[in-house]
């Protein structure tokens, strides 16, 4: 149950206003890791391609915590807090992996990869004197174990009980599209993270902030690969926390707003740009739904992206109050032929810190972090399309995304 | 090692790191053969052969168009490098076509005046000479670092 003392006065408008002092207070931060990092959400681990066999296994930040995600000896998955139980030392530190059992290196206790712990050394002292005495309990200093629920090759866990099953928790809605991007097994293609001068949150707003892509970012609103007069919609999950935006290319009317507006995306100083290598986007209708943007998200910071061919998962590590680590997961699919892998390593040059769509996404959050820094009794406005968390269909023009967020945000931080 | 660093290959490597430090970026393209290869990847990538790159283009075309971009599509806080390159060693030579290795540092400053090492990692390079003018048939920037601090926008 969210705890009740308060932390913050959030603004009478409700989820249309973001307090800025939720973007730096220590406080608060702290708070978040308890209620909702800790709370019941289920967080991204990583992906089943990750894990092919018995002992292999990858790390990852839960908030705060380092967890192991690992393939058990019978095909099953299990995440282990990476901390022994004895001093609190980080038992692996390489990113991936394979081990046998988990070995800490400071005194060698050593656990099994459900995380019981199976040997304490020198338990029995030396001589007869010393070592640990009759009333430790090995079963009683085991790791801490997250629930584990994994779904179209995608691996989730949480600490909480309270959570719901992973596919209630994404919801009737938004299954379709997480159905169509996860019915064939991934292939991984790569890694790579962005350190942000910019709270978590900032990232994840832009995220589920469809308004900004076409304006923001010029570079695919002039080429006329993204803009807002194409058909599209942001679905929201019942309970309004998680977002599904899209878009069809192939669709644009009266798209020359952008140029009759005079948007910086439409033009602006130099009215003569286009590709002269448009290699870069040749593109194929991979799903057979004309969708060429899917981006959804799961609260609290999970995105699952297609952006034309390029398919990637993202989440967010908070690194303290002002910043954050958006660590990619750029996917292909196991039965992808050498042509399409090409065409999607070549669509690289869209997403990722030097991303032609994306390389904006975290800049404009540090510009957000400077700017209200000054000012932590005033709040962010964001009442496009009202202040509800309505889904909106043959349009994008709202922010329902973002208020969503704000709504398992206060609902789990109790503010 | 295979030979002396040619004069040719290293004036390629010094005026390529003078064209970017000093923001004349259009000059860039012209340092590379067409087609060509120019990527930065991660060294954590390369190592377990994961073929995802940061940046990835295969013309000069394609090169022009990133520049065309950072000048007129996309935005960010401005700011400037300065490359320190070393080390350059010659791994294989095959007539006029050089494979080479070799260190790079790149800080970055922004507008604010606030300066930090933004980059660190190796260049392989194969390296062709024509006419006594050495240009890449590829370039690859190998950063030994997986995480970019905010974002890349000037080519390393």
């Amino acid at each position: 149950m969210p705890e009740t003392d308060t932390l913050i006065d959030w603004p009478e408008e409700g989820v249309a206003r973001a307090p800025y002092a939720v973007f730096s207070d220590p406080a608060i931060y702290a708070a978040e890791m308890r209620r909702i990092f800790r709370g019941p959400v289920w967080h991204y681990l990583g992906l089943e391609a990750e894990l092919p066999e018995p002992g292999c296994y990858r790390l990852i930040d839960v908030g705060d915590t380092p967890v192991i995600v690992l393939r058990t000896p019978d095909g099953g998955i299990n995440a282990l807090v990476n901390r022994c139980a004895h001093k609190g030392t980080m038992l692996l530190f390489e990113p991936f992996g394979r081990i046998e059992r988990l070995m800490c290196i400071y005194h060698n206790w050593s656990y099994d990869l459900d995380g019981c712990l199976r040997s304490v050394p020198f338990a029995r002292g030396i001589n007869g004197k010393g070592g640990m005495p009759a009333s430790f309990d090995m079963a009683e200093n085991g790791l801490d174990r997250l629930r584990v629920e994994s779904l179209g090759g995608v691996v989730f866990g949480t600490f909480s009980e309270e959570t719901p099953p992973l596919e209630a928790y994404i919801g009737e809605r938004l299954m379709p599209n997480y159905r169509r991007m996860t019915q064939r097994p991934f292939k991984v293609l790569g890694y790579y993270s962005q350190y942000l001068d910019s709270n978590w949150k900032l990232y994840f707003e832009n995220a589920t902030d469809p308004y900004h892509a076409t304006i923001l970012h010029a570079w695919a609103t002039r080429l006329k690969l993204n803009r807002f007069t194409m058909e599209g919609a942001i679905e929201m999950s019942e309970r309004g926390w998680h977002h599904l935006s899209w878009s069809k290319m192939a669709t644009d009317r009266d798209g020359e707003v952008y140029e009759t507006e005079a948007f910086r995306s439409g033009g602006g100083d130099f009215d003569e740009f286009g590709l002269h290598d448009p290699s870069v986007i040749e593109q194929w209708d991979e799903f057979g739904d004309g969708i060429t943007t899917a981006i959804q998200t799961a609260f609290p910071n999970f995105v699952l992206q297609q952006i034309h061919n390029t398919i990637a998962t993202r989440y967010l590590v908070p690194r303290g109050p002002a910043g954050s680590e958006l660590v990619w997961t750029v996917l292909g699919y196991a039965d992808d032929d050498d042509r399409q892998t090409g065409i999607r390593l070549k669509q690289g040059n869209l997403i990722g810190p030097s991303g032609y769509i994306s390389l904006e996404d975290g800049m404009v959050g540090s510009l957000v972090q400077k700017g209200i820094e000054g000012d932590k009794d005033k709040a962010s406005v964001m009442e496009m399309a009202g202040r509800s968390v309505e889904s909106i269909v043959n349009s994008r023009a709202s922010e329902c995304g973002v208020r969503g967020f704000w709504t398992a945000y206060r609902e789990l931080m109790g503010v | 090692m295979a030979g002396d660093v040619p004069a040719a290959v290293a004036a390629l490597m010094t005026e390529y790191v003078h064209a970017i430090d000093d923001d004349r970026l259009e000059d860039w393209p012209g340092f590379f053969t067409d087609p060509c290869l120019y990527r930065i990847a991660t060294r954590d990538n390369e190592e377990r052969g994961l073929p995802a790159s940061l940046v990835y283009c295969d013309s000069r075309a394609m090169l022009l168009d990133r520049v065309v971009s950072v000048r007129h599509a996309n935005v960010f806080e401005p700011h400037r490098y300065r490359h320190m390159t070393s080390a350059i060693r010659i791994l294989d030579r095959d007539g006029a076509e050089f494979r080479t290795r070799s260190n790079y540092l790149v800080t970055r400053t922004m507008r604010d005046g606030t300066m930090a090492v933004f980059s660190t990692g190796a260049y392989r390079d194969v390296i062709v000479v024509e006419d006594g003018t050495a240009r890449f048939r590829e370039r690859v920037v190998v950063c030994d670092h997986g995480m970019i601090n905010n974002l890349i926008a000037i080519p390393i």
